[in-house]
């Protein structure tokens, strides 16, 4: 069977793997080869034709398209990168071998030197959630819809209802309002919205979409076609309370309920996976396995895709690195979780340079404080809500007490307005 | 005196803006935390604007829909009348990323533009 050798291997051609690749070339990888299994490169960015993205990383305001495109030209100027399109990560093992499929070149191995994992995310689906009902047609997660109406040019229906506030569903929400169709209301089983403020404000209550904050469905009716859903409040275990319900009439249905990293590779050779459903990276964005490498929604769950860029680029570089014989780091403080935190990536930090850490809220805080429990160091932050990640750049002089105890605690603590 | 209430979207935090309007005069300003909040409730009343992303069709490339864009916020109020105008709209390969597809779109003063390249 054919074997081609590589420095650098990136799995997946969306943001994360287009900035990981650049990078990994501008450090120094010989040889660089991303492997996409959809037919162009940009991931889901192609599908996102909404404005919004890119204010961090570019200072402007770009559609999904332009800001894969940018990074695509960069690309396509580097000489040492290579992109196989239309072709599948069947197995790696842990030799770092990859067993690929494509229709072109066949089956064959690809050996790397570092690998980084760059496959994104997964929504969750019905079953996820387990909505009762029948199984009609017309059911499908916002991303599919996203999909038909932005790429295919298909529309989906005529009166649709979507469930759960996420972003994709929110903006999908006025996309398929502009396209003509009645979107009649979305459904929050959490107390507060998940998705960010301008979406809630300039896709639905531009359109007078109603969002019903604290309610679920409780029944998905129709034979063929879906016609019904049940809508229901829900108390405080988010149990639906139906003698507070009610039926609206619909033709098609949206779930827009959270993503999941996509980690089926990351299993197969023992990748260690974090609470965020990602693997446990270190500061460098290396995983639980030395010379593997991760970065973006394949670790944790982005809302700004500038976050992803960046995130990648410093998985990117350090394979690049570990490719070439030049990454001798292993950072061994622990960071944990504490009060109000759900979570923080990086896992590890080596305490001895600046870091910027990312983490999420369990609930909404407002006006707060970040705090480094060990050392009682206190950073104020504006708002704090789960739907907006916290990004902290800290300074090495504020980690450094930590290389001595071996572990660092981020919580969160609540400041009295 | 009428009031009308925004929601700023210039932070997560959402502040809910009060204008207190008597004519077409602004008189007072509520509920905003930052001068941001005040600025943008005021923009919102005076002149709401947004850009307008959706697609139009395109003929034998390897997609049925190039994505566009206003290349600048136009009035919300002519929203609708654009997306009309931009349904038939049918175009044909080689498309620039940039290129202008529909030129000072219903006197708004910006054109419509392709957000993607398509070959």
């Amino acid at each position: 069977m054919k074997r081609i050798n590589r420095d650098v291997v990136v799995i997946g051609a969306g943001p994360a793997g287009l900035a990981a690749a650049i990078s990994a070339s501008e450090v120094g990888a010989r040889s660089v080869t991303i492997i996409e299994r959809d037919e162009e490169l940009g991931g889901i960015l192609k599908q996102c034709i909404h404005n919004g993205f890119g204010l961090h990383y570019f200072g402007e305001e770009l559609t999904g398209p332009e800001y894969a495109e940018r990074f695509i030209k960069k690309l396509n100027t580097l000489k040492n990168v290579d992109v196989k399109l239309n072709t599948m990560v069947l197995d790696i093992n842990d030799n770092k071998e990859l067993l690929v499929s494509s229709k072109k070149e066949g089956i064959y191995y690809i050996k790397a030197k570092a690998i980084v994992l760059a496959m994104g995310a997964r929504e969750r689906t019905r079953g996820a959630i387990r909505i009762p009902g029948t199984r009609p047609a017309g059911i499908m997660t916002a991303g599919t819809a996203q999909r038909l109406v932005n790429i295919e040019g298909l529309m989906i229906g005529k009166k649709v209802f979507i469930l759960g506030s996420g972003d994709i569903g929110m903006i999908m929400a006025r996309r398929l309002t502009w396209e003509g169709a009645e979107v009649v209301g979305v459904a929050e089983i959490m107390p507060y919205p998940t998705g960010l403020t301008r979406n809630r404000v300039q896709c639905l209550e531009d359109n007078d979409i109603p969002l019903y904050l604290g309610h679920t469905i409780a029944e998905i009716k129709g034979d063929r076609r879906i016609n019904s859903v049940v809508v229901s409040r829900v108390d405080e275990k988010r149990r639906p309370v139906l003698k507070d319900a009610w039926e609206v009439e619909c033709d098609t249905l949206l779930l827009s309920v959270g993503l999941i990293p996509e980690n089926e590779l990351s299993k197969k050779i023992n990748v260690k996976l974090s609470r965020t459903g990602g693997p446990i990276v270190d500061e460098l964005r290396q995983t639980s396995i030395p010379g593997i490498f991760a970065g973006g929604n394949v670790l944790q769950i982005h809302d700004l895709v500038d976050n992803v860029s960046r995130e990648s680029e410093t998985a990117g570089k350090n394979a690049a690195l570990f490719a070439i014989g030049k990454l001798q780091d292993h950072p061994r403080v622990e960071v944990r979780n504490g009060e109000y935190v759900r979570y923080v990536v990086p896992n590890y930090i080596s305490a001895s340079r600046d870091v910027e850490f990312y983490m999420r809220s369990t609930q909404p805080l407002g006006r707060a404080n970040l705090v480094i429990k060990e050392s009682k160091r206190r950073f104020p932050l504006r708002y704090v809500t789960p739907a907006e990640m916290i990004v902290k750049r800290v300074k090495a002089k504020d980690l450094s007490f930590a290389k001595d105890i071996g572990h660092i605690t981020f919580a969160l603590e609540k400041v009295e307005e | 005196m009428t009031k009308k209430t925004y929601t700023c979207i210039m932070c997560p935090k959402g502040c809910r803006v009060t204008l207190m309007i008597r004519g077409k005069e602004i008189v007072k300003v509520e509920g905003n935390e930052c001068p941001l909040g005040a600025k943008y409730a005021i923009q919102e009343f005076k002149n709401p604007v947004r850009i307008v992303t959706t697609t139009v069709k395109i003929k034998d490339a390897n997609f049925k829909r190039l994505p566009v864009k206003t290349a600048k916020p136009i009035p919300k109020s002519l929203i609708k009348e654009c997306l009309k105008l931009l349904s038939d709209v049918e175009v044909t390969p080689p498309i620039k990323s940039g290129e202008v597809i529909v030129k000072n779109i219903c006197g708004t003063g910006s054109d419509v533009v392709a957000t993607r390249e398509m070959l």
